[in-house]
């Protein structure tokens, strides 16, 4: 098992490695270092002002340097300026130079500062994850069910008239991006055209206390479109074990058809949907920053799109690291829950 | 003027329609009448399922085509008074030869939403397929290699897919499709290599070289014949990149915004591994095959088994996810348009008007509820069409 778990941790680790440095070189690319001297040192700075700026805040070394200063693994860069003060990476949050650490990166947990928050990242970061965790986690307890249920009734008897309708209806949610589906229920549940107003249309109130009326429709949109697919795979592994030889024995030696869906095939036709809902992980991310905007919910999604938007690079890197740890890990889980859950793997 | 009543404006968006309906009429009625000499194509008008979702997708691709006829006023005009019109409010004052009504409404600019629905389609039906070709081209040249020979080239490539799939695709999406990325890298003559050409001119690159090797390794015997296609391939393929890639196009016939060029390599980028994956998988599974091992003994070379042999045999499940992934990749185009990347905001490709529709969608949903829907049945039109196709393919 020891030997399993490092064989699958090594790629993971370098894979997070290489993602962490794409998203480090593509934020730190020459124009957006420009605008960030511009919107630094003022707006109408020559170009030799801005590579001074540069320069003397520690932009201008080689890109790789930098990577190994901001993950914590090479020692801030220290330079003293014309007039005699010390600057430095590690200096900028501590009053005295002499006892700044030398390392000071996302190792050491010092993530930086955002420019457009005035705060520490890891501050924000932690506060807009909390209240994404509860977007998440409300729509895994929506998704999960709904869509594993669906998969079992419509895998259950292949090719019957319930199969066809539920199967055509996760045809119908696949087919509905977020931005569509959340469009569409505010349309309907939230705006004066029908005038049902079932609903809030937005889901800021959410942050402070959540309800059922300003929380349910962001959470409906992000689990619509993930249901239809977990349901289809739920349904193709329940299909194939119903065809099992050991389904046909026990039908044959007379167990009733409930019996042997709910003791005999459920256990093994949920497998492989197990390894789905991991890797939907990834999936939700994007549904969360679509229906966070929606909505107007300001969790991690939002978060990130307004440090995209507005050229924040040490938040926005804090973020993708967040982002791409989560899709590792999930595909992590996945892999060893599968071998795990699965005895034939799991025993030989 | 009065105002149009529901049943009126339905009446009146139908017909406004009829190419399409006649277009949809005549597809139908020839596909019926010689199905059985159609193949696959035919068969789909064996179940009602792939005949909804082909008629749902020939609708949008006939809307497309014809969007000039069926469109009732220019998608960019604004006319005064008409602003967050509702749905079949008329103008305030019409000239003669402009049509009365503003069929859907208006959005926040005073334009007219059917009208920009039906533009729109045009853009949204030339880039997704388009992009969606483009992908298929770079995972197939790609993932052939990489399951039939294994290895640390197979290792290597898997590695590199596995990283682009594990990168959140809307953080990729804000990071390339930015204005400013295009003045990243060094100026080669009137051509800059930043990120988003250099990755066109390396993903561009792919359907040359597919069809190169593909003549080559078919008529590597035969050389008059391979000087022939290997020639028109050249030429044609050639002058379609040098365009399209370098903006180098002598005759100007093909060329590439550079606004459009972020969004469509960005595309392409992000749907090539998945192909790659497919590929390689149904590769690894096909090569130890009986007609596989003939062509082996024969003496054929790597490439003529690759792609005469394994490629015409991996065609099904190829042909199914082609089309669920221009749906994807439709949807994928709506989120770009939704977060206001890449797209000039005049454009009325359906994501941007959604995302320009959604700030007064509690009070005016026409502008945004429209091109959603839209967006909405062209996808589900191609993932029933799939779905079909998938059922037909098994059935062989």
């Amino acid at each position: 098992m020891a030997k399993f778990l490092i064989r699958r941790l090594v790629p993971v680790i370098l894979t997070a490695l290489c993602l962490t440095f794409l998203v480090f070189w593509l934020t730190n690319l020459p124009p957006n270092l420009e605008k960030i001297a511009k919107s630094e040192a003022g707006v109408r700075i020559s170009d030799s002002e801005v590579a001074s700026w540069l320069d003397r805040n520690g932009y201008s070394r080689p890109v790789l340097l930098r990577y190994g200063e901001w993950l914590g693994v090479a020692p801030g860069w220290r330079a003293t300026d014309e007039t005699g003060t010390e600057r430095g990476r590690c200096l900028t949050a501590r009053v005295d130079p002499a006892g700044a650490p030398r390392f000071c990166g996302v190792l050491q947990g010092w993530w930086g500062w955002s420019n457009v928050f005035k705060q520490p990242v890891s501050n924000i970061i932690a506060l807009r994850l909390g209240l994404t965790g509860w977007l998440m986690m409300s729509v895994m307890a929506l998704m999960v069910p709904v869509a594993l249920l669906i998969g079992v009734l419509a895998g259950m008897r292949e090719g019957s008239k319930l199969d066809r309708t539920l199967s055509t209806a996760s045809i119908v949610t696949t087919a509905t991006p977020e931005y569509v589906s959340g469009v569409v229920f505010i349309a309907i549940f939230a705006s004066s055209m029908t005038g049902l107003k079932w609903f809030k249309g937005s889901a800021t109130s959410a942050m402070d206390h959540i309800t059922f009326e300003n929380f349910f429709l962001p959470v409906l949109t992000i689990a619509l479109y993930g249901i239809g697919y977990i349901a289809r795979m739920t349904r193709a592994s329940m299909a194939e074990v119903m065809t099992a030889q050991y389904i046909r024995t026990a039908l044959l030696k007379g167990a009733s058809f409930r019996q042997v869906v709910l003791r005999h095939a459920l256990r093994n036709a949920l497998i492989a949907p197990f390894t789905v809902i991991m890797l939907q992980f990834p999936w939700l991310l994007n549904g969360v920053v679509i229906v966070e905007t929606l909505f107007n919910y300001k969790g991690f999604g939002w978060t990130l799109v307004e440090a995209a938007g507005n050229n924040d690079i040490e938040l926005l890197l804090g973020c993708s690291v967040v982002a791409v740890v989560v899709v590792l890990v999930t595909q992590l889980i996945s892999d060893i829950g599968y071998a795990w859950l699965n005895p034939r793997i799991r025993l030989s | 003027m009065d105002a149009l009543t529901w049943p009126q404006l339905l009446a009146a968006v139908l017909w406004r329609l009829w190419p399409v309906w006649l277009a949809l009429l005549a597809t139908f009625a020839l596909s019926i009448r010689y199905r059985n000499r159609l193949g696959l194509y035919g068969r789909l008008f064996d179940s009602p399922i792939s005949m909804i979702g082909f008629a749902l997708v020939m609708f949008w691709v006939f809307t497309a085509l014809f969007a000039g006829l069926i469109a009732t006023h220019d998608p960019l005009t604004q006319l005064s008074g008409m602003k967050n019109a509702l749905p079949g409010a008329p103008l305030r004052n019409p000239a003669a030869s402009v049509f009365p009504h503003y069929l859907l409404g208006g959005d926040v600019l005073a334009r007219d939403v059917f009208s920009r629905v039906v533009v729109g389609a045009r853009s949204v039906l030339a880039i997704a397929p388009a992009a969606t070709a483009f992908a298929f081209m770079a995972g197939i040249t790609l993932g052939l290699p990489a399951g039939y020979f294994g290895g640390r080239l197979d290792a290597g490539l898997s590695f590199a897919s596995n990283l682009v799939l594990a990168f959140p695709v809307i953080l990729l999406f804000y990071l390339l499709v930015t204005p400013e990325i295009q003045q990243t890298g060094p100026a080669i003559g009137h051509w800059r290599a930043s990120i988003p050409n250099v990755m066109a001119a390396v993903l561009f690159a792919f359907p040359v070289i597919f069809f190169c090797t593909l003549w080559n390794a078919r008529f590597h015997t035969d050389r008059r014949r391979r000087a022939i296609w290997l020639g028109v391939t050249l030429i044609l393929g050639l002058w379609v990149y040098a365009g399209l890639a370098f903006n180098a196009d002598p005759t100007g016939l093909w060329s590439m915004e550079p606004n459009l060029l972020n969004v469509f390599v960005a595309v392409v980028f992000v749907n090539a591994p998945t192909v790659f994956r497919i590929v390689r998988g149904i590769t690894m599974d096909l090569k130890s095959r009986d007609y596989v091992a003939a062509a082996q003994t024969r003496g054929e070379t790597a490439w003529y088994v690759m792609l005469w042999e394994i490629l015409p045999n991996a065609r099904g499940p190829l042909i199914v996810d082609f089309c669920l992934r221009i749906g994807y990749t439709t949807i994928l185009l709506g989120a770009l348009g939704f977060f206001g990347l890449g797209v000039s905001p005049e454009s009325p490709d359906w994501g941007s008007t959604i995302n320009a529709g959604r700030k007064l969608l509690s009070q005016f949903p026409a502008p945004a509820l429209v091109p959603a829907l839209a967006l909405m049945s062209l996808v589900l039109g191609l993932n029933l069409l799939a779905d079909g196709l998938r059922e037909e393919s098994l059935k062989d």
